[in-house]
């Protein structure tokens, strides 16, 4: 029972896939413009990753262990195809502000990293609740930057306006230049309290 | 012609793959430590990045397109990707084992980049002919390249400086790049 929780609680801080492990950067720092996004981004990853994780759990005395990556890449893709569909379907308009992205969700590296480093060696439950728990981890991550860049480039959270009409927005937060600092002072700043923690 | 040239000066500078539109970020902190690595990584991308692209190309046109089953489009590219990344190393290891010795190491790293996946969608989702393709495919992946380069000599200098401890590593890797984003953002008048 204890494995099983830790296996849930570790993706969400002590190995935190973004501000952690740094994988994922990509989705990381594109789609982060809008909280909105982000929370659409960080369900579509977490699905994906528990669907896959389970999958690829089940089948790992199946697969053999040369092309073990190809077979991987195949379970993922499938379900990317699963969500870009019924993202297209369903949520149009979040599915065009996350264009590329979604199929790009294959090549993420937490999704084959999970796979490969946790899916391939453990049980089936183990590695449902280690899908979870990185998704969870991923989706808090990516809020997180999504609401500091929302705030300071347009002064409001989730389309709601924080600082009135009078704010004058801080545009380099929503550019391709803020992402980057954005993530890096947040990176050092967790450094930080996790080294204050550790302590 | 002009049109070439602009859609080169696009890609490579206005539109930076990495710097402007988030893609191949993984390799571009991974394997920026030291200039040499950095240009034998950018030289594999450039060369795979323009061969998928073309395969990918034929084969949406001349399979996915014909029969119909535009959403497997993910799943065909990925492994078209992933079989060619291991036919070019077969390729290079009989051929050419000095070529393979320098580039060696990068190939395997290639699939899940996010550059060869995100162009050959692109490509695609844009509607360009054939030709149009490769130009785009070149631009973007001289446009890794460059900003790889670019970036494995600033993170040379920056390994001599002093650097608060928490931002050690990544985080003031990516403070950097978001500087170095912000100097390319100075092209975006160059192209309408």
């Amino acid at each position: 029972m204890t494995t099983l929780l830790r296996d849930l609680v570790n993706g969400i801080w002590k190995e935190n896939p973004v501000f952690r492990l740094v994988l994922g950067m990509c989705s990381t720092l594109a789609i982060t413009t809008q909280a909105k996004n982000a929370i659409g981004m960080g369900l579509a990853v977490t699905f994906v990753l528990v669907c896959s994780n389970v999958l690829i759990s089940a089948m790992r005395s199946v697969i053999p262990d040369k092309v073990r990556l190809a077979c991987f890449i195949v379970i993922v893709a499938t379900f990317v195809t699963i969500v870009d569909l019924v993202m297209a379907g369903f949520f149009f308009e979040l599915h065009k502000a996350m264009g590329i992205f979604i199929p790009l969700i294959v090549v993420n590296c937490i999704i084959l990293g999970r796979a490969e480093a946790f899916a391939s060696k453990n049980p089936i439950l183990n590695s449902f609740l280690d899908g979870i728990g990185m998704g969870i981890g991923y989706t808090l991550a990516i809020l997180i930057v999504g609401c500091i860049r929302e705030l300071l480039g347009s002064g409001s959270v989730f389309g709601i306006s924080v600082f009135g009409p009078r704010y004058i927005p801080f545009l380099l937060a929503v550019l391709p230049p803020g992402a980057f600092i954005a993530l890096g002072l947040l990176l050092g700043f967790m450094n930080k309290v996790n080294k204050k923690l550790a302590m | 012609m002009l049109k070439i040239i602009l859609m080169i000066i696009s890609t490579v500078l206005v539109n930076n793959f990495v710097l402007a539109k988030f893609l191949g970020i993984c390799p571009f902190l991974g394997v920026s430590r030291k200039t040499e690595t950095a240009v034998g990584m950018g030289m594999s991308v450039v060369f795979v990045v323009t061969l998928a692209t073309a395969m990918t190309w034929l084969v949406q046109t001349l399979v996915l397109n014909r029969f119909d089953i535009q959403y497997m489009q993910t799943i065909v590219f990925i492994l078209v990707i992933a079989g060619l990344v291991q036919f070019v190393e077969m390729v290079l290891q009989k051929t050419s084992p000095g070529l393979h010795q320098a580039l060696g190491i990068y190939l395997p790293l290639i699939t899940t980049n996010c550059v060869v996946l995100g162009v050959a969608v692109l490509a695609v989702q844009n509607e360009y002919t054939f030709v149009e393709s490769l130009i785009y495919s070149v631009g973007a992946s001289v446009g890794f390249a460059l900003a790889l380069v670019l970036f494995a000599g600033l993170r040379e200098r920056l390994a001599l400086a002093e650097i608060p401890e928490s931002l050690e590593g990544t985080a003031i890797a990516l403070v950097t790049t978001g500087l170095l984003a912000l100097a390319f953002m100075g092209f975006a008048g160059l192209v309408k």
